[in-house]
């Protein structure tokens, strides 16, 4: 079943390069989305019915397997997809009838063949799968420089120079940091050289009493900064704006809900390992000490940020501090960072879609030149505020739980200076966000010569809402098999 | 067969050091592609008896990948870019072999203090980090697109001669993923060097810096 989960979005990758005809290719698109969905959905149920049997105990040596934290992630990345791919139809309709105009400096640009995008979207997809799968560390690494790859393309497609370099930059800083990770895997399977583990995750946990301590933190240091890099925590994260403000909006989405969780996964690995061989406390202060600086970094960035995407971006960098900084404290926190995770994901990638509908009606992605939204494009500007409103915290969301659950933690173990820096940068974020989202949505808007009415279009508008809807939902109430799953995922922490 | 490993990690530091005095771009291919082969090799010599029939077929693979294939993509993109023929360093030469030698005798203080498992091939240790360093000194300092790109070949190489230092024996499988991603990385680079040239009627990097969060807004004016 997991093998197919894989499979299947690779083979329609591979099928949707040979595909001539555009509608052919959406179609297939749209329906491995949703037969990938459906399958993870069977495997979360059967897996929930049967009670998590493998947890802790894997049987043998296995390539791919679930625990609760993987079924977690691939649920997030299946769900993230599904809605990307009905947002992408339409998207890519659109651009086919009006394609080549940069929003910054009026220059002609072409779009990347449509097969080629449309195959990478889906290669990227198996790629992932494959990353919340592994059960090896080695598989993992491969997986997850799979993921830098095979989205590379997905940056470039509007076929300018200011997307090559984007492109460029994420390649490389990527690769590099990778590598790094690479690095760690070596250590890893040194420090377990006299248990004969290799680089087998359950037998590295089985095992974890007795591997060699210094190594141990060696592997997790580097490890952490190749995935870090990949996950966007500061000081590692300067290839992240860029790409996620030159990408298509679909793509931003992608990555920021969904790629950036897969190299999150990669630092829980390691640190359960870790955890289980009694360095929880070496791990969490670095968990910590990156997180809070993430958080500080992005909150300072914000303030001055002139370009609505890279805003977005920023504030995917403070989340993932937000959620370092859960799993460093440990405890309640992390059921409040996986919880986290989830929710931003969800209203990150309806963000970025709503940000590509500002894209497409006012041509520009300066925050100065977007004036009076909701005149022009009421339902936009609704989603607009509304997904400002829920990213920055307000209750009822599912952030709202998270943040406030950190928070507690914080408190309880008497970090009261971590709990006040922490609410201090929050207020920061949101006033800085604030003013922005705020004066983009109302305003005084000077109508253009010449400017036609712009019609919304429903499709790329619906999964944002529908994530939206999904997120207020989890902050109100959690169902109990989410609520269950989330708790036996911090089991595997 | 010892002291044969030994002589291949001396030309591997060597290599190191001609790489960050070489000025030639298409001489720099072919150290990179050289010091992937000797890596390569290093494997077959490190046993003792003859070595596994694995790890022949395996070694096969990465010699004529580091050794033939690379370079002659990297070729490929270095001719059909039109670049200068030098790599236009951001540093001067003596300063880039300074640093180097600096690299290479902080690798061998570190490669005393790390709390490895012993080797039986004397300097295997200190030569993988030094090159590594090497690695990261080609990316930063040289201006090309194609420079980073050999940048992070010989990182790779340097941490695949670490990982046989550490003896970690990894599955067949993942070691071969390994190499399919470090090969379509490559591939990607070439792609993304063919375009940069295009757009940009050059290769410098230095110029890929219109993205920043101070001068946004600015371009177009």
């Amino acid at each position: 079943m997991i093998i197919t989960l894989m499979l299947l979005p690779l083979a329609a990758g591979i099928l949707s390069f040979l595909i001539r005809d555009d509608n052919t290719r959406r179609t297939l698109l749209l329906w491995t989305a949703r037969g990938h969905f459906l399958l993870t959905a069977v495997i979360i149920y059967t897996t929930l019915a049967l009670g998590f049997v493998f947890i802790g105990e894997p049987p043998a040596v296995v390539w791919f397997d679930y625990d609760a934290l993987g079924l977690l992630f691939i649920g997030i990345t299946s769900l993230l997809f599904l809605g990307a791919s009905h947002y992408a139809v339409t998207y890519l309709a659109l651009e086919k009838r009006d394609p080549g105009e940069d929003a910054d400096d009026g220059s002609i640009f072409n779009n990347a063949p449509e097969a080629v995008f449309t195959g990478c979207l889906l290669l990227f997809l198996a790629a992932m799968t494959a990353v919340t799968a592994s059960r090896h560390m080695g598989l993992l690494w491969a997986s997850v420089e799979a993921t830098t790859l095979l989205s590379a393309p997905l940056i470039y497609f509007h076929r300018h120079k200011r997307s090559l370099e984007a492109t460029w930059k994420y390649l490389l800083i990527c690769s590099v940091g990778i590598a790094l990770a690479l690095m760690g895997n070596l250590f890893l399977g040194a420090a377990g050289l006299k248990t004969g583990s290799g680089l087998d995750l359950g037998s590295l946990l089985a095992h974890a009493a007795i591997l060699d301590k210094p190594l141990l933190k060696a592997a997790f240091l580097f490890l952490f900064v190749g995935y870090g890099t990949k996950m966007g925590l500061s000081p590692f994260h300067t290839w992240l704006p860029d790409a996620h403000s030159e990408a298509p909006a679909v793509v931003s989405a992608l990555l920021s809900g969904a790629l950036l969780n897969c190299a999150f996964l990669g630092i829980l690995r390691v640190n359960a390992v870790c955890a289980a061989a009694g360095l929880a406390d070496f791990t969490g202060g670095i968990l910590i000490l990156f997180g809070m600086f993430s958080l500080i970094t992005a909150a300072l960035f914000i303030l001055g940020q002139r370009d609505y995407k890279r805003l977005l971006a920023y504030s995917s960098i403070e989340h993932m501090g937000i959620l370092a900084l859960g799993v460093g404290l440990g405890g309640g926190a992390v059921f409040a960072a996986l919880l986290g995770a989830l929710s931003h994901s969800l209203t990150k990638a309806g963000l970025f879609f709503t940000s590509g509908v500002v894209l497409a009606c006012e041509k520009t992605k300066r925050i100065t030149d977007v004036r009076g939204l909701w005149r022009r494009a009421p339902r936009t500007a609704v989603l607009w505020l509304g997904g400002f409103f829920l990213i920055t915290g307000m209750p009822p969301s599912g952030i709202f739980l998270a943040k406030f659950l950190i928070l507690k933690e914080a408190m309880a173990q008497k970090h009261y200076w971590l709990a006040g820096v922490f609410l201090f940068f929050l207020a920061m974020l949101f006033a800085g966000m604030a003013k922005v989202f705020i004066s983009m949505t109302f305003g005084e808007r000077e109508a253009k010569p010449g400017e036609k009415p712009f019609a919304e279009p429903a499709g790329m508008l619906v999964p944002a809402a529908i994530f939206f809807a999904c997120v207020i939902f989890l902050g109100l109430f959690m169902p109990a098999w989410l609520s269950g799953l989330i708790q036996n995922a911090t089991g595997n922490i | 067969m010892h002291t044969f490993a030994e002589l291949i990690i001396v030309f591997i530091i060597l290599l190191d050091l001609a790489l960050a005095v070489t000025g030639g771009l298409s001489s720099c291919i072919k150290l990179v592609a050289l010091q992937g082969v000797v890596a390569g090799l290093l494997p077959l010599l490190a046993g003792s008896g003859a070595p596994h029939p694995r790890a022949v077929v395996f070694a096969l693979v990465i010699i004529t990948l580091k050794g033939v294939v690379f370079p002659s993509l990297l070729a490929r993109a270095r001719d059909r870019s039109g670049a200068r023929k030098d790599v236009e360093p951001l540093i001067s030469y003596p300063a880039s072999i300074m640093l180097c030698l600096g690299a290479f005798i902080a690798s061998s203080w570190m490669g005393s203090r790390l709390p490895l498992p012993e080797t039986n091939i004397a300097w295997i240790v200190p030569a993988s980090l030094a090159t590594i360093f090497t690695g990261f000194l080609l990316i930063t300092t040289r201006s090309k697109a194609i420079t980073q790109v050999l940048g992070y070949l010989v990182i790779e190489n340097g941490i695949y001669i670490f990982g046989l230092a550490l003896f970690v024996e990894q599955p067949m499988m993942v070691e071969l993923a390994i190499l399919l991603d470090v090969f379509v990385a490559v591939f990607v680079m070439g792609i993304a060097i063919f375009h940069i040239s295009r757009e940009f009627d050059h290769i410098d990097t230095a110029e890929l810096s219109e993205l920043n969060d101070w001068r946004r807004g600015e371009y177009g004016k």
